[in-house]
């Protein structure tokens, strides 16, 4: 039996198609990852684009439409995915996902391109409590990449530059466009490039650590979404919340379609 | 499941917490949802198929402004939700 979960993300719509295992021998392998699949959805319309997104990662696995038993949806844009059986939120979508990568994971915590959120899981997988930030973009991927837009650097560049500054400059502006007038400022006073990207990454910490601090740290953390990528974010964070080490995933982005498509599989027993 | 709605901006932290444990069974006749003079909560079923109480996107958003009328500054010596909420889901962080 094959199910999807398709994570509408703001940036990018990720597909992952699992298949049902029956191992002899080892009960708890239930679920195999088929295929993932990430597309940009450029200027299509949202449901166009989950169409579109959906065909690709099926013909990439060799599926058709009708072996996909179920299709939740999960994201920003999940309820653009019209053939998705069900809309999952993002919190629940993530604790699963990261539940099945790390079953020890207890504090996860999902930094993506619009909006970052700090949650805590049991055992099983289910989201017990969570924070997001549903106004401010400044505790986001997005703002990081409006910041190395600014530095002219590639964001793989700025998540390097920062690793090299050992300088802690604090960013007191609490929004996305005051603090770009911040590092313009740091700019025009021949602040090292490398002391800018550290301090705007410590920044976007500081604020996703301040939401996941609201929900505690406790047991193995994982760290999940886009974010992942940027080597910089993640030293930042784990200065942030105090903790000698977090778990990353290898595909990070891909975490809470995988959590959707083990909770649309779910629910089929 | 507890669930924190709100955000953190330059002026503070504004979230309030549900605890969706205390709302499967609520014993207040989801007196929150006519308590709230801006008519913030709403019943959902959520991820788990429960029935319980969350606050409406929009005023996520916008929590600091919808509340203010219910703090001490505007003539409440106690928040309708929270006192309407007998079993004791609803927090606010402010």
């Amino acid at each position: 039996m094959f199910t999807a979960g398709i994570d509408m993300g703001s940036r990018s719509i990720k597909v992952v198609l699992i298949e049902e295992l029956k191992v002899d021998g080892a009960p708890q392998l239930k679920y195999g990852v088929k295929k993932s699949h990430i597309m940009m959805p450029g200027d299509l319309d949202q449901d166009v684009a989950a169409d579109k997104a959906y065909d690709e990662a099926l013909a990439a696995a060799g599926l058709k439409r009708e072996d996909v038993k179920v299709v939740f949806a999960t994201g920003a844009g999940r309820k653009q995915v019209s053939f998705a059986a069900e809309g999952i939120t993002e919190m629940t979508a993530g604790a699963k996902g990261a539940n099945f990568m790390y079953p020890m994971a207890r504090t996860v915590v999902d930094v993506g391109a619009e909006e970052g959120r700090g949650m805590k899981t049991d055992a099983e997988g289910r989201a017990i409590d969570f924070a997001g930030n549903e106004k401010c973009a400044a505790g986001a991927g997005s703002f990081a990449e409006a910041m190395s837009r600014a530095l002219q650097m590639t964001l793989k560049e700025f998540g390097e530059a920062s690793l090299k500054s050992d300088k802690s400059i604090p960013m007191n502006a609490q929004c996305t466009v005051f603090a770009e007038s911040e590092v313009v400022s740091l700019i025009h006073s021949s602040t090292p490039k490398n002391d800018i990207a550290k301090a705007v990454l410590d920044a976007v910490a500081s604020r996703v650590c301040a939401m996941v601090r609201r929900v505690g740290i406790e047991g193995e953390v994982v760290l999940i979404g886009g974010m992942v990528h940027n080597a910089g974010f993640v030293q930042s964070l784990k200065t942030a919340m105090g903790v000698d080490s977090v778990s990353l995933p290898d595909m990070p982005e891909y975490i809470s379609a995988l959590g959707c498509a083990l909770i649309a599989a779910e629910r089929q027993h | 499941m507890i669930a924190n709605y709100g955000y953190k901006d330059g002026s503070g932290e504004y979230y309030i917490s549900i605890d969706t444990d205390k709302c499967i069974s609520c014993t207040a006749g989801r007196a929150c949802l006519t308590a709230c003079p801006k008519l913030m909560f709403e019943t959902i079923t959520d991820d788990y198929d429960d029935e319980v109480t969350w606050i409406k996107k929009p005023n996520c958003r916008t929590l600091a402004y919808d509340c203010a009328d219910c703090k001490p500054s505007g003539g409440y010596t106690s928040l309708p939700c929270m006192t309407a909420c007998t079993p004791g889901a609803i927090k606010h962080s402010w």
